[in-house]
């Protein structure tokens, strides 16, 4: 698979170059030439007016045998002995593309010690099968116990699909346990497709692509694995197409899950393993949980997000008197924790966090893309800026163009009339 | 002690922007950085230097010739070395060919005792690259790191959750994944900028790092990009009017009770 320039057709144009996202294109004797930047990501032929830029398919690699590999996992993580909301969602998701594939089940794999009682809240929230890997060295999550016991499941049962969440834990395990398969991983998916045609659907509804190449009827069962990418500045749809497992990390709040059935059951399947101590080259000397609870932005139904143009760190005071009135839980941006203003862990974007609240307010954001892919998909966001021209005014559903400092107080004094 | 720091150079996706008409991005004038999470995982490498000089900072990276510049960026603010991995073969790598890329490059340069990277890059925001090259090397790793403190031949560290932290030893060699908390990453000095003018970095191509084509590169890569589209743009909502921000206010609280926002 490459990005081919047709020299005979190249007039010199440089359009290819605006297009290209990666900077991966030069002009060298009035000709395009790609350089080794290039993500082969499709922009460019697309820009060319003398069509001039091809991208040539990868040949059919000798076909791997991928048909031993059925089911779809999901890492159901639990710390504490309590499974993770984003471990719900995903098994909410490995449902429904378990029957878009079709005759093949969604498996919850849970690791820990003492923890066979969380299988049934994996059943009634539609696993058909629980894989329990049970341990004392697995009371606690480390990288080595955790991704050896994994991959060893995985050689065994050879699943087709295996989703984690992007919890800090899932991302420290997933790539580790797909490097150690030899197998690809997509990371922080906003959606996942089998089924060509709900792909289709999907571009159609949401870009403005061409779809007319893509054949709906196909039985390819290969997983659409579509995230932000370039800071959110492009969506990218990601294939692992001769190697299997085909691993993804999903974000929490993204999926939905099943609306939970208390009566479900399933098959439990015990995992034999021969993990020992010394395959754990880390030892946790102590966990500690923050006694204030950190910022649930994920969770939060309202979110106050300030940014640069609250001047100073001193404008954070006035956000969390308004995120107080509204019941919100307080946002930055990343030019705000860049600052130093405000704690990294307030930060709302494609490098923060990604959140969908009810109500956004966005304070002082000028709204860069990155910070855009973050929060567009809350329900109603309103947003506060000085300048009309600011970006974050393309996705407000509400815009107030005037003096945050003037708007914000007014706004503390009327919300609960 | 031999420290190996891997970063990349971005383009500061903060600073680009979507054209309205056409929905493509505007890429003019968006500045390459050193990625920011990478340029803690320096900052930490420096720290130790600080406090143990006989310590040695190589800084590793892969990408086009252009790295080079932020190479002498490293070098400035401290590191003794910069290595830049370039080949056209290396392009187009995904996590799993650039992390193969990587440990051959670690494994030319031989001993280390401790490999930091940033915990992800703002371009890509994977935060794949890090624990796949500690599995390509074999050695135990921590991600998501926030304060660090060596103890002999272990490490300590301390890894940020999502609701609290928890303490970790580690033994060396290992690789550690830094975040924004672990520290405030220095300016380049005066000295260091005269010093990383006088430095050349070393350039290693694919041969130099005896990689093969099934190893790393477009075609090796386990996964590809199908599709790439800039998303949709939302449909503009309304501005509310008003003299006053008084008025402003009254109005907004009112089209929200309408439509049962609140």
């Amino acid at each position: 698979m490459a990005i081919n320039i047709i020299e005979e057709k190249c007039k010199g144009c440089g359009l290819c170059i605006k297009s290209c996202p990666f900077d991966a294109i030069e002009m060298k004797d009035k000709l395009a030439v790609i350089n080794e930047k290039c993500t082969v990501c499709g922009q460019c032929p697309e820009s060319c007016p003398f069509d001039a830029i091809e991208k040539t398919e990868a040949e059919e690699a000798e076909a791997a045998d991928l048909s031993a590999y059925k089911d779809v996992w999901v890492y159901a993580e639990q710390r504490e002995g309590k499974l993770m909301n984003v471990a719900l969602e995903l098994l909410g998701e490995g449902y429904r593309l378990s029957r878009e594939i079709g005759n093949v089940k969604v498996c919850a794999l849970l690791i820990g010690d003492g923890i066979e009682n969380l299988a049934k809240e994996c059943y009634a929230y539609g696993a058909d099968k629980v894989y329990l890997i049970e341990d004392p060295l697995l009371s606690r999550y480390t990288t080595d116990g955790y991704t050896k016991v994994i991959t060893d499941a995985i050689k065994e049962y050879k699943p087709e699909i295996v989703l984690f969440g992007a919890t800090h834990i899932g991302r420290d395990l997933a790539p580790r346990a797909a490097a150690r398969l030899n197998t690809g991983l997509t990371a922080d998916c906003t959606r996942l497709d089998v089924k060509t045609s709900s792909y289709i659907e999907y571009l159609a509804k949401n870009t403005t692509l061409d779809v007319a190449g893509l054949d709906g009827a196909t039985d390819d069962r290969g997983l659409k694995q579509t995230r932000p990418a370039f800071g959110g500045n492009l969506m990218a749809t990601i294939l692992c197409p001769n190697t299997r497992p085909q691993m993804s990390t999903v974000r929490p709040g993204v999926m939905t899950k099943r609306e939970k059935e208390d009566s479900a059951s399933g098959e439990l399947v015990k995992v034999s393993h021969d993990l020992k101590a010394r395959d754990i080259r880390t030892e946790v000397l102590e966990a500690v949980k923050t006694a204030k609870e950190l910022v649930s932005l994920v969770d939060a139904e309202v979110i106050v997000s300030g940014g640069r143009g609250l001047g100073d760190a001193g404008g954070f005071k006035l956000i969390e008197k308004l995120a107080e009135k509204v019941g919100g839980v307080v946002g930055a941006s990343r030019a705000a924790v860049d600052s130093g203003w405000i704690q990294p862990a307030h930060q709302v974007g494609q490098t923060g966090t990604t959140v969908k609240p009810k109500i956004y307010i966005a304070c002082g954001i000028s709204g860069a893309i990155q910070h855009l892919a973050g929060m567009q998909t809350s329900d109603i966001i309103i947003a506060i800026n000085k300048d009309e021209e600011a970006p974050i005014f393309e996705v407000a559903d509400y815009a107030i163009i005037g003096d945050l400092h003037k708007i914000i107080p007014e706004m503390i004094e009327q919300w609960a009339e | 002690m031999n420290i190996i720091v891997c970063v990349k150079q971005v383009p500061d996706t903060n600073e680009v922007r979507i054209d309205p008409v056409k929905n493509t991005l505007i890429r003019d004038g968006v500045p390459s950085i050193l990625n920011p999470d990478d340029a803690n995982a320096l900052e930490e490498a420096l720290k130790i230097k600080d406090e143990n000089p006989d310590t040695y900072v190589t800084v590793l990276t892969m990408g086009p010739p252009q790295a080079k510049e932020m190479l002498a960026e490293c070098l400035a603010m401290g590191a003794d070395e910069g290595i830049l991995l370039s080949d056209r073969a290396l392009g187009g790598s995904d996590t799993w060919a650039t992390s193969n890329a990587l440990a051959k490059g670690i494994k030319k340069i031989g001993n280390y005792d401790l490999i930091f990277a940033g915990r992800q890059a703002i371009d890509g925001d994977t935060a794949q690259v890090g624990p796949q090259l500690a599995e390509k090397l074999d050695i135990p790793q921590v991600t998501y790191v926030k304060e660090c403190r060596i103890s002999g031949k272990d490490i300590i560290v301390k890894r940020a959750l999502e609701n609290g932290y928890e303490n970790i030893k580690i033994q060396m060699p290992c690789l550690l994944t830094a975040i924004k908390e672990l520290n405030n990453p220095r300016y380049m000095s005066v000295l260091g900028i005269y010093r990383a003018c006088r430095q050349e970095v070393s350039v290693w191509s694919a041969k130099d790092i005896a990689i093969s084509e099934e190893e790393a590169g477009l075609e090796a890569s386990p996964t590809n990009v199908f599709k790439s589209f800039t998303p949709a743009p939302k449909g503009k909502g309304i501005t509310i009017e008003g003299d006053t921000p008084k008025e402003i206010i009254s109005s907004l609280i009112g089209k929200l009770k309408e439509k049962h926002i609140i």
